[in-house]
């Protein structure tokens, strides 16, 4: 499904642009890995107990997968509330780079910051990377409702993908939920891999991978955070060599 | 009713340990994110290390893997990234390629190893 040009009428209206951006869903390979991934929450959240209102309230207010698998095993697994807590918060940090990064892709000088509270909340990999392949192509006035279009659309998809997912549990067998949990880091490696534009995004993302075994050894609680700061420092390094050379 | 929404004790656990621990670096970088300039080097500085972290998401879950997954052997679940990897490569990046050639070598590698 290719998106009306830039300077078509189709864009004069909020809703239409929220519209398209909720059909864009049908348009990323994406929607399928995160129904598979929903999917297994669900049955995930099923054999450990948790209620199907339970599941479709994390979906909807927590809105990051690996952030509810965390969640949902290490409290299956009983872990207290506040080590369950911490590890969430520190797999979480990356959202904070990722609002960051993407919310002046839609800002226009009358943005005020609550137009932006929605897509804040939106913004998980998914949004994130399909941000950068597909706000180009839509007028900057009109990138915030398609934005909200897109994400509100992905969490349907995946609130469906829960109930399903909820209801096969018993059916679920262990081959079955290891292949739904290896989903997310390939999905999220290619993905990631296929938005690399220059030299800089390839050295973050390799040295990211490769210096988190390293940073587990410091043990520090917040390994992701370490491994990340020095990595994205590094290529942010590599940018600045390459643009002044 | 009752039945589909449980018990207040796993909501209050669902919003201590799910909800705040996400939207509080949402909201910091709504409050943070949304008064930088798009063309400014920080954000060149924010983006690699947002792929960075995300990179170290990833790794964290073929590394340290969560559930059912901490079934399959080390050697397979690398095994499987390679060869995803090789493929996403091989198919013009295709992450539909990658993943699917991914999961077929996860799962044939479980089934063979019994």
């Amino acid at each position: 499904m290719a998106l009306p040009p830039l300077d078509s009428p189709q864009w004069h209206s909020p809703l239409r642009a929220f519209l398209w951006g909720a059909r864009s869903v049908g348009s990323t390979v994406l929607t399928l890995v995160l129904f598979a991934t929903y999917l297994g929450i669900g049955a995930l959240a099923h054999d450990t107990h948790f209620s199907l209102g339970w599941t479709l309230a994390s979906t909807a207010f927590v809105w990051a997968g690996p952030a509810q698998i965390i969640v949902i095993s290490t409290l299956g697994s009983g872990a207290t509330i506040m080590q369950s807590a911490i590890a969430v918060t520190v797999s979480a940090i990356r959202l904070f780079p990722m609002v960051v990064s993407v919310l002046p892709m839609m800002r226009t000088e009358n943005t005020k910051r609550r137009h932006l509270i929605l897509v804040s909340h939106l913004t998980a990999v998914t949004l994130w990377v399909e941000c950068f392949r597909f706000l180009p192509q839509v007028p900057r006035e009109r990138r915030i409702a398609f934005i909200q279009g897109l994400g509100c659309g992905l969490v349907c998809v995946c609130l469906v993908a829960n109930t399903i997912g909820f209801l096969l549990a018993a059916n679920l067998s262990a081959l079955l939920a290891a292949a739904i949990l290896m989903l997310t880091p390939l999905a999220f490696l290619f993905s990631t891999a296929r938005n690399c534009r220059e030299l800089a995004d390839v050295v973050a993302l390799v040295l990211g991978l490769a210096l988190f075994p390293l940073a587990t050894m410091l043990d520090s609680g917040v390994d992701i955070l370490v491994s990340g700061v020095v990595a994205g420092t590094i290529a942010y390094g590599v940018h600045r060599v390459r643009a002044l050379a | 009713m009752s039945e589909f929404i449980g018990d207040w004790h796993a909501l209050a656990v669902l919003f201590v340990a799910g909800v705040i621990p996400n939207q509080i670096w949402r909201m910091l970088g709504l409050w943070f994110g949304g008064g930088i300039d798009e063309g400014s080097e920080l954000l060149v500085w924010v983006r690699a290390v947002a792929t960075a972290i995300l990179a170290g998401v990833i790794a964290q879950i073929v590394v340290q893997p969560p559930g059912a997954l901490a079934s399959v052997p080390g050697f397979l679940r690398y095994g499987s990234v390679a060869a995803g990897f090789a493929v996403f490569l091989l198919a013009r990046k295709s992450i539909f390629a990658g993943v699917i050639a991914g999961e077929i070598v996860l799962l044939a590698g479980k089934w063979w190893l019994g």
